[in-house]
């Protein structure tokens, strides 16, 4: 008798518990600054882990600081599902339940579009933290969006001294086949054919993302015969390709060029197959002496008892770049703060930068340097800090690539 | 004039004959038996009839049109209805849309967006289940009818398009002795006053001796006798055949 | 490309088909016989390369590799076999896909469970001792890992065949493959042999997954990329067939490898470069079998399994009371704008659970009532929102002609891919609609000029007065109102019964002169169609959209919808549409281990309520009126 009795009780217990769900969330007392952020936790998680630590790192600091303006400032997080239809909901709900006064955050490319033209469509003042695409500060630019990290065009544009140094005629090209690595190729292509007139591109593999057939892609490059390769793989699929090109000796002897290679989130998997002599872009947190990083280096270390990763410096200077905005807005009103982000000046770990007004692009660089194989992991050698305003084009060329914003 | 006619219908599977120039016809208000051993080929004639399967050769001329070749759906919209071995009604809907549903289809109204299906020929399904013995449970759903009132019920389904040829193969399979006879009874009714042709197969020779107008004899694919039950019971050659031995006949026949 | 390449790269392929065969075997005999669509396979797999190069560092030396791989068999056999006992074996009686929902729960919870005990970074494992060089071939080298993979593969092929013809449980296991109930006749002890064989199943996966650790780090996406590949595998080669499993993955892996090989080619002037087309390489081979073979390469056609609908209730009019509680929903959802001061999210999130509605209802159209279950209803969607959102972004459609083209698009797609499919039935039919599914998603991803690329297209925003919150969500209100009560209407009319006749009994239903392919066709085509619209209205709502729009991921949420929601229900699809869209909404923001706690609701729901929320309200109100007579 009392078992159906207990099963009946929790067929009615349940639904009680979903209603439960949908009704909790309410609004809160609105005097610290709330920071509303999205982010696809859950389908970048090496990267956003750090992220999500630099970014409370950074509230710390500032809110021990005294805050902003006399004001605290409050975070408020959420996984943005990793698709643009959650995210945009996510972002509503930031907006019209949280009451936040600023949108931050996202990851990928197509999100970060997404959320930017809803920040556009709501005038609601949106700082891109990561998203790479050059879209969302040109052809697709607009008023209330701003990005920190620097673009796909940057990058590749980093490394093209050390490319064109290299004086290689037979190019091979392998990359994601998505929009980040579609126009890092595109990039690439472009800028190095203007250096080197004659330069040749003898195989381009173009992978799915995450799902790369390694032995047959490195033997397709391999029989290519390249003296060099412009390497846009990333995560998982790096490591695979780095793997099977040592096992088949595919690139010796020829010099490769990686995007983001140098990032710890990427390279540290590797350990000490570290793939040595690329040159690549990153962040060689143990070889960085200035003060500003050092400062944030000890605090990172001291909380969180861990090295930080590049994420964690995004993390910890979208925050900054927020504050630094704040207190010369004198507030959070947004069409204010959309002018006080045009040529914002901002000190982060990687030191000052600004956010150009012409195409609400931040100027924070990276580093690029030589892998190789140290205590049994990977690090760069010599890396060198390139700042982003020396490989952004000029104002009046970005003009013509910012067609409908201001 | 023959509603059904059969001309030398052949099919092999793989070498083997099932069926082997068979020819046979069947008039308007005729109950014919098809009878034979297992592996006889009945099922294969059947369904070539139906539709369901494409002879090797030979031709099916149904009310002087031939039909050899035409999808089921096609040979059911000239007026042929028919049952199978294992009974097949619509589980998800109830004794008398199921009945509904046949005559919809019948009509070539399956297509129909608007006007609900239960106001199609309600009074004519229901007049037609009460007919066959089910008008208490015309509301039923038909997955939760004992199997004598599927069968039932798989009649009238048979029935709703009003065919002029009538197919069962082994219409009172997995029934008790008493419910066989009362449903060969009733078709045997049905065929007389809607002047039906109708066709079965059937095990039970009691049944198909007691109601049968002409019994049809199949044996390893071929037609072997044609004639009335008795001319059929007395054959030499069907008695050797079916089942081996004259004894079995006359043992099912009730005549120890 | 020379000779000496292409063949080359053959042998590359023969590695990579291995890794493919392994998972899918396991696949295929679980499926073969238990019928159960298994979506935690991958996730085994996963569990397999994270445990084995855990076990392979603990153990170190020579044989810790070996060890871990072996290791890591068994602890995921055994968690197969928990999985089997504990979980499935209580819905074995719950309508036809129940378990696919339990199983999806399933691979939510062991993805967070893997992020929890192994930490979100990838993880490259040790390289296999004694494999670690290369020989030289061809002028080429060749890695002496992908010899040892492309040779596990056959043995494996081998070991499963003598196990399958000569022991008594590979009989068994063929007998429950052809004919349950006749194994079950047979005295087969059903509970044993499901477990064992899931087991099995399961530690093929992980064998599959452990010995990638030498090739490729452990990361948290692989269940689902690995699942993917699996089902194809299966199905290419015929459900239930191993040595046709082999060959599809061997197929599969050489048509990428060839297509990687040859690179950028000219063709007629054009450049194409053949590497991208790896994207679906494995689809459009599976589509392509398919429309030739039905079966698959090797399959048999499927013995009717259990008929989907043999037990469903007849349809019932909701009555005067339904009727007027219905009314009142309707009207109290009109005037939720009015709260919009007090609960400014809510028209956001009603609208996306509207649009989960419109999806949600048309798939249930094609499966509950159709029998038809596709496993790309995404298609339908995506076409929708990209004919929606070009129409109004490139040619300047005004809203409501915008919706139209989506619509329009949409059942045009469900048209075309509606006459090949309902050529199928059951599982090969969902799989085709699922491949289907990923070549409308591929082409939305490259016809950069048309959709955007990967990015997709932007700036997708209504006109007034659907530019408010309020106003595209009563739009979102009056559209999810039209397509409900217009399939309920489709339903209890005519070709609804036809529908369902053709489901519950094809046999009976063309021998009363209905034509069942087309009746089929032609509910796939609408059900698409209206579908259509939940895509233009997402594309208005969120103001763009993007490829994920026609994921594998969102095919399988409409089918957690339906079945959450009770699939022999009319009023379910709607119920499971918004219960999912607000649990997901929910425990996205109340946990970092938000997808566990969704699989696990989901789990819980499953198990309590086996037929769906529906399924279990009909239960209970069953129970109290039978109380009340009392």
């Amino acid at each position: 008798m009392s078992a159906p009795l207990s099963r009946f009780r929790l067929r009615l217990v349940l639904p009680a518990l979903l209603l439960a769900f949908s009704i909790c969330g309410q609004a809160r007392a609105a005097d610290p600054i709330r920071i509303g952020e999205l982010n696809s936790y859950k389908a970048q998680p090496a990267f956003l882990d750090p992220y999500k630590k630099g970014m409370e790192l950074a509230v710390d600091e500032i809110n021990a600081a005294g805050g902003v303006n006399g004001r605290q400032l409050e975070l408020i997080t959420r996984d943005d599902g990793g698709n643009p239809g959650d995210a945009i909901r996510v972002a509503e709900e930031l907006v019209t339940r949280e009451k936040v006064d600023v949108l931050a955050g996202t990851f990928l490319s197509h999100i970060g579009l997404a959320v930017a033209g809803y920040a556009d469509k709501r005038k609601v003042f949106f700082l891109a933290a990561e998203p790479l695409t050059d879209k969302i500060t040109w052809s697709d630019g607009n008023r209330y969006t701003f990005r920190l990290r620097a673009s796909t065009y940057m990058q590749v544009a980093m490394l093209m001294p050390e490319a064109v140094a290299a004086q290689k005629k037979r190019w091979a090209l392998v990359y994601p086949n998505y929009e980040y690595g579609q126009s890092a190729v595109d990039t690439f292509k472009k800028l190095l054919k203007a250096a080197q007139p004659d330069v040749e591109f003898v195989a381009e593999q173009a992978t799915p993302l995450g799902k790369l057939d390694a032995g047959p892609v490195v033997q397709a490059i391999a029989d290519a015969k390249p003296d060099a390769v412009f390497n846009v793989l990333f995560a998982a699929d790096l490591a695979k390709f780095v793997r099977e090109a040592q096992t088949r000796g595919a690139l010796e002897g020829v010099f490769v060029a990686s995007l983001l290679s140098g990032e710890p989130e990427y390279l540290d998997p590797l350990k000490g197959e570290a793939p040595v002599g690329w040159v690549v872009t990153g962040y060689p947190w143990y070889a960085i002496d200035t003060p500003e990083h050092k400062a944030f280096l000890d605090a990172y270390r001291a909380k969180y008892n861990d090295y930080p990763r590049l994420g964690s410096v995004v993390g910890y200077t979208t925050i900054k770049s927020l504050a630094a905005g704040f207190a010369k807005a004198g507030g959070t009103d947004t069409e204010k703060l959309v002018e006080a982000f045009k040529g914002l000046e901002v000190a982060g770990p990687f030191g000052p930068f600004q956010y150009r007004a012409s195409d609400h692009q931040a100027t924070m660089g990276a580093f690029v340097g030589r892998l190789g194989v140290k205590d049994g992991g990977g690090v760069m050698l010599d890396p060198k800090y390139v700042d982003g305003l020396s490989v952004l084009p000029s104002d009046a060329e970005v003009k013509a690539l910012r067609p409908a914003a201001d | 004039m023959s509603v059904l006619t059969v001309r030398s219908l052949s099919k092999s599977y793989g070498g083997v004959r099932a069926l082997d120039d068979v020819s046979f016809s069947v008039a308007a208000g005729e109950l014919l038996a098809l009878i034979g051993p297992n592996g006889a080929g009945k099922s294969t004639c059947f369904n070539i009839v139906n539709g369901q399967i494409r002879p090797d050769a030979g031709h099916v001329w149904i009310g002087g049109r031939e039909v050899t070749g035409l999808a089921p759906r096609r040979i059911a919209r000239l007026g042929v209805g028919r049952t199978f071995q294992i009974a097949a009604v619509f589980g998800s809907m109830t004794a008398v849309e199921n009945v509904q549903m046949a005559m919809i289809a019948a009509r070539g109204q399956s297509f129909g967006l608007w006007r609900p299906a239960a106001a199609h020929h309600r009074q004519a399904a229901l007049e037609l289940l009460g007919r066959v013995g089910m008008a208490e449970l015309a509301e039923r759903p038909a997955a939760t009818l004992a199997y004598g009132d599927v069968k039932r019920l798989e009649l009238a389904v048979a029935l709703a398009g009003e065919p002029v040829l009538l197919l069962m193969d082994e219409p009172t399979a997995g029934m008790g002795a008493g419910e066989r006879g009362a449903l060969i009874a009733l078709v045997r009714e049905l065929v007389t006053e809607r002047r039906l042709a109708a066709l079965f197969t059937e095990h039970s020779m009691d049944v198909v001796f007691a109601h049968a107008d002409r019994v049809i004899v199949l044996a390893r694919g071929k037609l072997i006798a044609d004639g009335s039950a008795d001319a059929v019971r007395a054959d030499p050659q069907v008695r050797a055949v079916y089942l081996g031995s004259g004894a079995a006949m006359a043992e099912e026949d009730g005549h120890p | 490309m020379s000779l000496d390449g292409l063949l080359f790269q053959a042998l590359n392929g023969l590695a990579g088909a291995s890794a493919l065969f392994l998972v899918a075997a396991g696949l295929s005999i679980i499926f073969g016989v238990s019928r159960i669509v298994n979506l935690a396979h991958g996730s085994f797999y996963m569990l397999g390369i994270y445990l084995a190069g855990t076990l392979a560092g603990g153990f170190g030396g020579a044989f810790g590799f070996w060890a871990g791989v072996i290791g890591a068999v068994l602890v995921v056999a055994a968690l197969g076999a928990l999985t089997e006992i504990a979980l499935l074996r209580r819905i074995y009686a719950a309508p036809e896909l129940y378990q696919l929902l339990a199983t999806f729960a399933l691979a939510l919870i062991v993805n967070d469970a893997v992020l929890y005990l192994w930490g979100p970074e990838d993880i490259l494992g040790p390289r296999a001792p004694g494999l670690e060089g290369a020989i030289d071939l061809l002028g080429r080298r060749l890695p002496t890992y992908d010899i040892f993979l492309a040779l596990v593969g056959p043995a494996v092929l081998i070991g499963l065949h003598l196990l399958l013809a000569r022991s008594r449980f590979g009989r068994l296991i063929r007998a429950a493959t052809e004919d349950r109930e006749m194994a079950a006749a047979l005295g087969v002890n059903e509970k044993v042999l499901f477990t064992a064989v899931f087991a099995l199943g399961a530690g093929l996966a992980a064998l599959g997954g452990a010995l990638q650790m030498a090739r490729e780090p452990a990361s948290l996406s692989l269940d689902l990329a690995v699942l993917g590949d699996a089902f194809v595998i299966v199905v290419v080669g015929g459900l239930g067939s191993i040595p046709g499993a082999y060959v599809a993955a061997v197929l599969v892996a050489e048509v990428k490898a060839l297509c990687i090989a040859l690179g950028t080619v000219s063709v007629g002037g054009f450049e194409v470069n053949l590497s991208k087309l790896t994207l679906v390489a494995e689809f459009l081979v599976m589509a392509i079998v398919l429309i030739v073979r039905p079966n698959g390469l090797f399959g048999r056609p499927q013995p009717p399994a259990r008929v989907a609908g043999r037990g469903e209730p007849p349809l019932r009019p909701m009555g005067r009371n339904g009727g007027i509680v219905a009314l009142g929903v309707v009207a109290a959802l009109a005037l939720l704008p009015l709260a919009e001061g007090a609960f400014p999210y809510a028209p956001v999130l009603a609208v996306d659970m509207l649009v989960a509605v419109i999806f949600a209802t048309s798939l249930h159209f094609i499966m509950g009532p159709g029998g038809m279950h596709s496993f790309g209803h995404a298609a339908y969607f995506g076409l929708g929102a990209y004919g929606a959102a070009y129409a109004a972004t490139q040619l300047g459609a005004p809203t409501f002609a915008a919706l139209a083209a989506g619509i329009v698009a949409a059942g045009l797609g469900a048209l075309v891919f509606g006459w090949f499919a309902v050529r199928l039935s059951g599982v090969y039919l969902a799989m085709l609609t699922l491949a289907f599914a990923q070549i409308v998603w591929s082409i939305a991803y490259q016809w950069e000029a048309v959709t955007g690329g990967s990015n997709g297209l932007f700036g997708v925003w209504p006109d007034a007065p659907l530019d408010t919150r309020a106003g595209l969500y009563l739009a979102a209100l009056g559209g999810a109102l039209v397509v409900v009560l217009l399939l309920r209407r489709v339903l209890f009319a005519p070709f609804g019964y036809a529908l369902r006749a053709s489901r519950d009994s094809p046999l009976r239903a063309e021998a009363v002169g209905i034509a069942t392919g087309r009746v089929q066709w032609l509910g796939f085509a609408l059900a698409g169609a209206l579908c259509g619209l939940a895509g233009g209205l997402f594309a208005f709502a969120k103001g763009s959209i993007s490829p994920e729009a026609i994921s594998v991921g969102r095919s399988i949420d409409g089918l957690v919808m339906v079945l959450l929601g009770g699939v022999e229900s009319l009023l379910g699809p709607i119920v499971g549409a918004g219960a999912f869209t607000l649990l997901q909404d929910s425990v996205m923001r109340e946990t970092d281990y938000w997808r566990a706690l969704l699989g696990a609701l989901i789990l819980a729901i499953v198990l309590i309520f086996p037929g769906g929320l529906m399924g279990g309200a009909a239960r209970l109100w069953a129970l109290a009126t039978r109380r009340a007579a009392r």
